[in-house]
């Protein structure tokens, strides 16, 4: 008799638990989903700039996703590289203007050609390669897409898969 | 049910008992809570911590009517509607601001002397870790709170300290995002730290409090010279009327009455502050609206986070978010990691009193590196500073275990 009730205790304990648990993951999976960011978020993704008008050395500053965008028209005597969105006959750098050690804002010394984070003495080049501090990886290049002389960030164009498959994006 | 005094007038001494103890709670939490007779005024920052937080809780609950959680609305509500329509609502502002920042330095000056006199070690262990999780709550609720002015500085700690979470080479953005709730800090972020900041962190902290004064009820306060000695038998002397001889006193009004005079002299210097010297809690850079296009020339946080993010500015990304983890969590570890049997003043100690005084200084050299910007000279002192601070957690168990028994 004594057995039998701990059997139904510990049965009904169990299941308590059991059902406990199961209200709990799902509790906590309700939460997790309150914390990602809204569908309108997600959903405001493209920005179309427009570099005809760009000038040699002189950077622009675009917004995309609330992420400021680094465009920079390539003078000659500027190193092209691989990681240079090419609109025309121009060469650009566009890419997305936080440090990749921390996110701050790095500003441009023109004279330099050189990009200069001031939060922790990060500097990058002209191409958005890393050269100096504590940065881990060259300035990341957003999704773009190129249409005659208009850039689509959001947009994955062929020239950014070429590049992203060769890992030169981030 | 108890047995009810009939003849017992509503709300008398003898009726509230029967319903509350209000005796038996006033004894237990008060007038028969033993205090060692040998402590200085050192040990009244509890009591002045437990004031500037009720001070915060007060102040907070005044700004909380007129603050407006939006990106778009916040900056204003702050610094226009609250600074200059509101009737002194510049005075509450002005309150939590000061006693934000002067929190701190009264914590570090609790755990410190808590750290001199060994109040962490054997008995005491859970009063230790109850604080330092006080600590790191607090610090979660100045951050939190800092967000909310919108200003430059609010965006870009934001930013900033979010990124931390990327976890380095790990590039977790996906986790950063979550916690932002958009690609950058915006509306998401800002609603998600004001709940934070004025319900879910300082519930946290009241429960917390409450825990930390439980874990002093059995070891009791540490006193003067790390002395042990027999609390009910020393209350039994003082209750027999033999107080000279007792070697403690009741928590309340005996020991209160130094509380409360070392909070007058506190109030002086804290509204002092307040009313003369807020700016030193206000960063000019906060004055401007937060612009997401925009990084301020130099950022920085609040003086006392200074030494952290000191510890993890000259490394590589990696290596000083692990450095920068390991120094927001080792404090923990004190308790553990003194491996002396003796619980005595640093002074009386064996290689543990340069240990002590070499922290301090050491933290002191982070905090004013990491307020300069870095460039040269402060990069490599402050590399070295970081270092130091490492090798003395490495080296605390080692001298502490040569140390004889006192």
């Amino acid at each position: 008799m004594a057995d039998n009730t701990k059997g139904r205790r510990d049965f009904m304990g169990m299941a308590l638990g059991g059902f406990t648990a199961l209200g709990g993951i799902g509790a906590l999976y309700a939460m997790k989903r309150t914390w990602d960011p809204l569908p309108s978020v997600k959903a405001a993704g493209f920005t179309t700039i427009d570099v005809s008008a760009a000038q040699e050395n002189v950077l622009n500053v675009e917004k995309w996703r609330g992420k400021p965008i680094f465009v920079l028209k390539k003078s000659k005597d500027m190193k092209p590289d691989d990681r240079d969105v090419i609109v025309g006959s121009d060469r650009f750098l566009v890419a997305v203007g936080l440090c990749t050690h921390l996110g701050c804002i790095p500003a441009y010394a023109a004279d330099e050609h050189k990009f200069k984070c001031a939060c922790h003495g990060g500097e990058f080049d002209a191409s958005g390669h890393q050269i100096f501090g504590p940065p881990p990886s060259p300035l990341e290049i957003p999704p773009f897409k190129v249409e005659g002389t208009k850039v689509v960030l959001g947009e994955e164009g062929p020239e950014y898969k070429k590049m992203k498959e060769a890992g030169l994006t981030a | 049910m108890a047995h009810f005094d009939e003849n017992a007038k509503p709300f008398s001494q003898k009726w509230l008992d029967e319903r509350l103890a209000v005796s038996t709670l006033k004894r237990v939490l008060s007038t028969e809570y033993w205090i060692p007779k040998n402590i200085n005024f050192l040990w009244a920052m509890g009591m002045v911590l437990a004031a500037t937080f009720g001070l915060l809780l007060v102040s907070g609950i005044m700004l909380l009517m007129y603050y407006k959680p939006d990106v778009n609305l916040a900056f204003d509500s702050v610094n226009y509607t609250i600074m200059s329509e509101v009737g002194y609502g510049w005075l509450w502002r002005h309150i939590h601001g000061v006693g934000a920042s002067v929190v701190f330095l009264i914590i570090y000056i609790h755990m410190f002397v808590g750290i001199y006199y060994g109040s962490y070690k054997r008995g005491r262990e859970l009063i230790w870790l109850s604080g330092m999780l006080l600590f790191v709550t607090f610090s979660a609720e100045a951050f939190s709170g800092y967000m909310l002015p919108w200003g430059q500085m609010s965006y870009w700690a934001g930013m900033v300290i979010t990124n931390l979470f990327s976890g380095g080479s790990l590039e977790a953005y996906g986790l950063v995002e979550w916690i932002r709730g958009d690609y950058v800090p915006g509306d998401a972020f800002l609603t998600r730290f004001f709940m934070l900041h004025v319900l879910l962190l300082p519930l946290v902290i009241i429960g917390l409090i409450v825990l930390h004064f439980g874990t002093l009820r059995i070891p009791h306060v540490n006193n003067q010279d790390g002395e042990e000695f027999d609390f009910e038998e020393a209350a039994e002397l003082y209750k027999a009327g033999k107080v000279k001889e007792s070697k403690v006193i009741p928590f309340n009004p005996v020991f209160l009455s130094k509380d409360v005079f070392v909070m007058g002299i506190y109030f002086i210097f804290f509204f002092y502050l307040v009313f003369y010297h807020f700016e030193f809690a206000m960063d000019p850079v906060n004055f401007d609206p937060a612009d997401g296009l925009k990084t301020p020339p130099h950022i920085y946080p609040e003086w006392y986070f200074l030494w952290s993010y000191e510890i993890l500015r000259p490394f590589s990304k990696d290596l000083g978010l692990i450095a920068f983890a390991i120094a927001q969590v080792i404090f923990f570890m004190l308790p553990f990691l003194d491996k002396s049997p003796n619980v005595a003043p640093a002074s009386r100690r064996g290689l543990f009193k340069y240990w002590f005084w070499i922290m301090l200084v050491d933290m002191i050299i982070l905090t004013f590196m990491g307020k300069l910007p870095p460039q040269g000279i402060w990069n490599t002192i402050g590399l070295v500073a970081a270092l130091l601070f490492f090798a003395l957690w490495i080296a605390l168990p080692i001298i502490t275990k040569l140390e004889k028994k006192l």
